[in-house]
């Protein structure tokens, strides 16, 4: 193997996992304040279409950029309003949120798929998705917002008796995780494949939520895990080209399959799942208890 | 009030448009894809556009799309024939045991199985012989090769696909005997990511020509970015990448569709397998990117279109060997279409093995 071909591989692997770094990091953020949004799917394509609209109606990126978010603040708004105030099922709702997320793109997009675009380079994503790991585990456990968070997530009650504001706190979460997803999204039709198809992002948001759990709700962890999936997904892809034969579907679920052997191993243990997953999670929060 | 007048205003309304369509036929389809895919299903769609305008108000047209290939199919190929459709088009190839699945339960509904080959007497198949088209790319990719490594995007290990890979491998390495094909298999028709990571791959490992058998454009557009050459998929994708796209092999099913809408307006319908090619029009190829590629082999490619149409040449012309050294096709025969539809096996020359 020369270093070129090193080179090249790790470079596809750079540009195909990104995606999976940025809903991931969201949504990790998301949970550790205890609420669980499996609306990533939804979110992820409805800001791929709401970037890929703007670039094609404007032919500006940064006006793209800006909608996608937008789309991400507004759709993860309306959840964090039903999951919060209003106390709906978290999985109920981020599952419709999912379902909504899918028909809203296929409809706004369907004049759109097929037009041509100027992608964008994926570097800036790439470096910007680092940073944001780092910038994410420094807020979570080296700031005292963060410790709050943390603390949401972990015992909303007694936050709630301190004196901490539990419906703001995860309302920041939950749309800071929506924006993330929505970056991802833009990232997959602006600079990973620049186009516009429906259902394009073709199950990363369920893979996303998966990397949480496989990374034990800890950032760093959750970057390792994302480039363990897609190094091993570009790495297969490899080893065919080169000739040596592989189950193809067996790697199509091994992120499944990794996340089902952590979630075992975690919760074989009742110490080491309270130490993992964040306990209010999925537990929605009256404030008059 | 309000509500017994809208209960009244309604039912006239339904009236109103049974008897207007009281004799119209009602045919659906099922799709793999979304129309937008500017491949497969794409084409279908266009296929179904042409039979509503060339039939008018005889018939009227309902698709579901995204229909997975488990279970779910058949639950929506039984939600149009239960909804009064009279003719059902099946268009993908796992769909199979689905259709036959419903087609009994609903013997009075006709339905049209997209390159399957079980057949039932209110069940006909139909596919085009795409294969034809993958001669001439074949021949054309050989030629353009200047690493003589060819990279191969596919799906999955079915019949179509791998007679694809054959005639492809056949015709280049007939006017190329040094070149090599490195195949990728994807698992899916349809992940745009997926299938610009195995196109990425590919060129990285020194392929300077990507043909693909899924359903998105972004190999090619893969290609178009690293300056390499592609072939497009189903439909004509020049628009995507301008500098790379040599030619399409395009499905046209328009024709056909019309045809067999026909036949079911007009009582004619029977049970029968289709398999057509570059002679009947089911298969062609997008116009030749002049810019690419030089005039003479454009004018080669033409030839053999022509060839193929008249049948002085065929895709499968023997000898022909399997990967294990055994004469499969004699010399001086073509494969017969059984060993074509039922073909599961590489040449003799293609590296690796058909997944199981």
């Amino acid at each position: 193997m020369n270093i070129e071909l090193i080179i090249g591989i790790l470079n596809i692997v750079l540009i195909s996992t990104t995606p999976l770094v940025f809903a991931g990091i969201g949504e990790l953020v998301t949970e550790k304040s205890g609420v669980l949004n499996l609306g990533l799917e939804g979110l992820m394509l409805v800001g791929a279409v709401t970037g890929f609209i703007t670039l094609v109606l404007t032919g500006n990126h940064f006006y793209s950029l800006f909608f996608s978010i937008i789309s991400g603040v507004i759709l993860s708004g309306i959840f964090a309003f039903l999951v919060l105030n209003l106390m709906t099922n978290q999985i109920a709702t981020g599952l419709a949120l999912t379902i909504f997320g899918i028909g809203l793109s296929a409809m706004l997009g369907k004049k759109f798929s097929g037009t041509p675009i100027e992608g964008l380079n994926p570097y800036y994503f790439i470096t910007i998705s680092f940073l944001l790991v780092f910038l994410v585990s420094y807020f979570l456990f080296k700031t005292k917002s963060g410790l709050i968070v943390r603390a949401v997530g972990e015992n909303h009650n007694s936050a709630y008796a301190l004196g901490y504001n539990v419906i703001k706190t995860r309302y920041m979460t939950i749309i800071f995780g929506g924006i993330m997803s929505s970056i991802a999204g833009f990232y997959i039709s602006i600079c990973y494949a620049p186009m516009w198809q429906e259902g394009m992002t073709a199950g990363r948001g369920w893979i996303a939520l998966a990397l949480v759990v496989f990374a034990t709700w800890k950032p760093w962890r959750l970057l390792v895990g994302a480039y363990i999936f897609g190094g091993v997904a570009i790495m297969q892809m490899n080893l065919q080209a080169i000739g040596v034969k592989l189950p193809g579907q067996f790697f199509n679920m091994m992120p499944y399959l990794a996340t089902i052997i952590v979630l075992v191993f975690i919760s074989s243990n009742k110490l080491r799942l309270k130490l993992s997953a964040p306990a209010s999670l999925n537990i929605p929060f009256e404030k008059n208890q | 009030m309000i509500r017994k007048i809208l209960t009244i205003l309604s039912f006239f309304t339904i009236i109103s448009v049974s008897a207007l369509h009281a004799d119209q036929k009602k045919i659906g389809f099922i799709y793999i894809g979304p129309p937008g895919d500017h491949g497969w299903t794409y084409m279908h769609d266009q296929g179904r556009i042409y039979m509503e305008n060339a039939l008018g108000d005889a018939i009227s047209t309902t698709y579901i799309e995204n229909v997975p290939e488990n279970a779910d199919a058949v639950r929506a190929i039984r939600k149009l024939a239960a909804s009064g459709h009279d003719l059902i088009f099946t268009t993908s190839f796992n769909y199979m045991d689905q259709t036959l699945e419903v087609a009994k339960e609903f013997p009075d509904v006709k339905f049209e199985h997209a390159t399957g080959f079980k057949r039932m007497d209110n069940v006909s198949t139909y596919s085009a012989r795409f294969y034809e088209g993958r001669t001439i790319i074949g021949h054309i990719a050989g030629k353009m090769t200047k690493t003589n490594t060819i990279g191969y995007i596919v799906s999955f290990p079915i019949p179509e696909v791998i007679r694809g890979i054959n005639a492809f491998y056949l015709a280049a390495a007939k006017v190329n005997p040094d070149v090599k094909i490195k195949i990728i298999w994807n698992y899916s028709w349809y992940d745009p990511g997926k299938e610009a990571d195995a196109a990425n791959t590919l060129i990285n490992q020194g392929a300077d020509i990507i043909v693909q058998h899924t359903d998105s454009y972004a190999p090619c557009q893969a290609a178009e970015k690293a300056g390499v050459l592609a072939f497009g998929q189903a439909s004509n994708q020049e628009a995507f990448c301008p500098n790379a796209h040599m030619t399409s092999i395009e499905d046209i099913w328009g024709p056909y569709y019309a045809a067999k809408a026909q036949a079911v307006v007009d009582g004619t319908w029977g049970s029968e397998d289709t398999w057509q090619g570059f002679k009947d029009g089911m298969v062609e190829m997008s116009p030749y990117n002049t810019k690419l590629l030089p005039l003479d082999l454009i004018l080669e490619a033409k030839n053999m279109e022509t060839a193929i149409e008249n049948g002085t040449l065929h895709s499968f012309e023997g000898p022909i060997y399997n990967q294990a050294g055994e004469l499969v096709v004699k010399e001086g025969e073509v494969a017969d279409d059984g060993m074509l539809a039922g073909m599961m096996f590489y040449v003799q020359g293609i590296d690796g093995e058909v997944p199981q």
